[in-house]
């Protein structure tokens, strides 16, 4: 098992393999086709402006709430929950930017045990996958805010009812048997 | 600078100003994570940025359309929805990305499948996935999930 620490490091230097790939195949490319160079360099400015504008911001907020809103807190809020308000608070907890989907899944779990259910789980899972806030705030900007919002509604409105349909495929097959207890086959 | 820009920003700053007056050493604390992950993202911004403006610049609008346009229909969104379960991107450089596509040529429904999926799905986690929540319940939402995003993308296309 190797830590996430060097995971991370890895995960790194893969990115900065692959950006001097595309590099070199960006260069060759152009000076095959030096007239596509001012397409090309045109398209890249413009959404490295729009990238510059809002990616230091969205990265302070996530930070912030990585910091402020601890694993605990939603854990504990999550735990209790249930009905119409549990779902409501899973989506709403899955949604802050508290860190990458791979941490949800021992908090996931760890509430799962604790008997919480199975529904809200596999909302706050898929809340925490797809419907995170700094997300949104970039799908905002890059796509408009109509195409933002009817994509937000339909994701909420189909996780909503694949945790349901989830809750109930698992539960007959089970027969209330212990979530865990079939993991790691 | 436009409108979206400049709410994120304050936002941003007013969440900021707020952490400091509430906790220097967290508000510290979370500035200092907030510049790790920027720099740890920064080569895939220059990746994605790239593309996209190779994209833009040498395929024409036409090739898009071909392949993930209104044209090329229910297969097309497949294939981005596939495509996007497959990748490893992150989610929030999928965004440009996406809107890079719409710009040259690729249907909203098929820039829909491609975002949803990519959120949606994890084919690199999945492991941990079956290993903390079990093979039925990670198989389950993974599956499900493609299905979902082919659902939303087919109804976002004839919304918007």
């Amino acid at each position: 098992m190797k830590n996430l620490k060097e995971k991370q490091k890895r995960g790194m230097k893969r990115d900065w393999i692959l950006l001097g790939i595309i590099l070199i195949i960006a260069v060759v490319l152009l000076s095959i086709f030096p007239d596509r160079k001012e397409p090309v360099i045109n398209t890249l400015w413009d959404y490295f402006i729009e990238m510059a504008l809002i990616l230091p911001a969205v990265m302070v907020i996530l930070g912030l709430f990585a910091v402020f809103v601890s694993k605990e807190t939603v854990i504990k809020y999550l735990g209790k929950a249930s009905g119409i308000k549990g779902i409501f608070l899973a989506i709403i907890l899955g949604a802050l930017p508290t860190g990458p989907l791979y941490v949800a899944f021992p908090m996931a779990a760890s509430l799962l045990k604790k008997g919480a259910k199975i529904s809200n789980i596999v909302v706050f899972l898929s809340a925490w996958a797809c419907i995170k806030i700094p997300q949104e705030l970039v799908e905002l900007q890059f796509l408009g805010i109509w195409f933002m919002l009817s994509r937000l509604t339909l994701t909420i409105i189909f996780i909503v009812i694949m945790g349901i349909f989830i809750e109930k495929v698992v539960e007959w097959s089970e027969d209330g048997k212990n979530i865990k207890s079939s993991g790691g086959v | 600078m436009n409108v979206t820009a400049i709410i994120i920003n304050v936002i941003a700053a007013a969440s900021l100003l707020i952490a400091f007056a509430k906790d220097r050493e967290k508000a510290t604390k979370s500035l200092k994570i907030a510049g790790k992950s920027f720099i740890r993202m920064l080569p895939m911004v220059f990746v994605i940025l790239i593309i996209i403006g190779l994209l833009l610049g040498f395929v024409p609008a036409s090739q898009i359309s071909r392949f993930v346009g209104e044209q090329s229909g229910m297969t097309g969104i497949l294939l981005v929805g596939v495509v996007g379960a497959i990748l490893h991107i992150p989610a929030l450089l999928s965004f440009p990305l996406a809107a890079s596509l719409l710009e040259d040529g690729a249907s909203v429904s098929a820039v829909t499948a491609f975002i949803t999926t990519l959120t949606m799905i994890g084919t690199i986690t999945l492991p941990i996935e079956i290993k903390e929540l079990g093979k039925k319940m990670a198989t389950l939402r993974n599956g499900i999930s493609f299905v979902i995003a082919i659902v939303i993308a087919l109804i976002m296309g004839a919304v918007l």
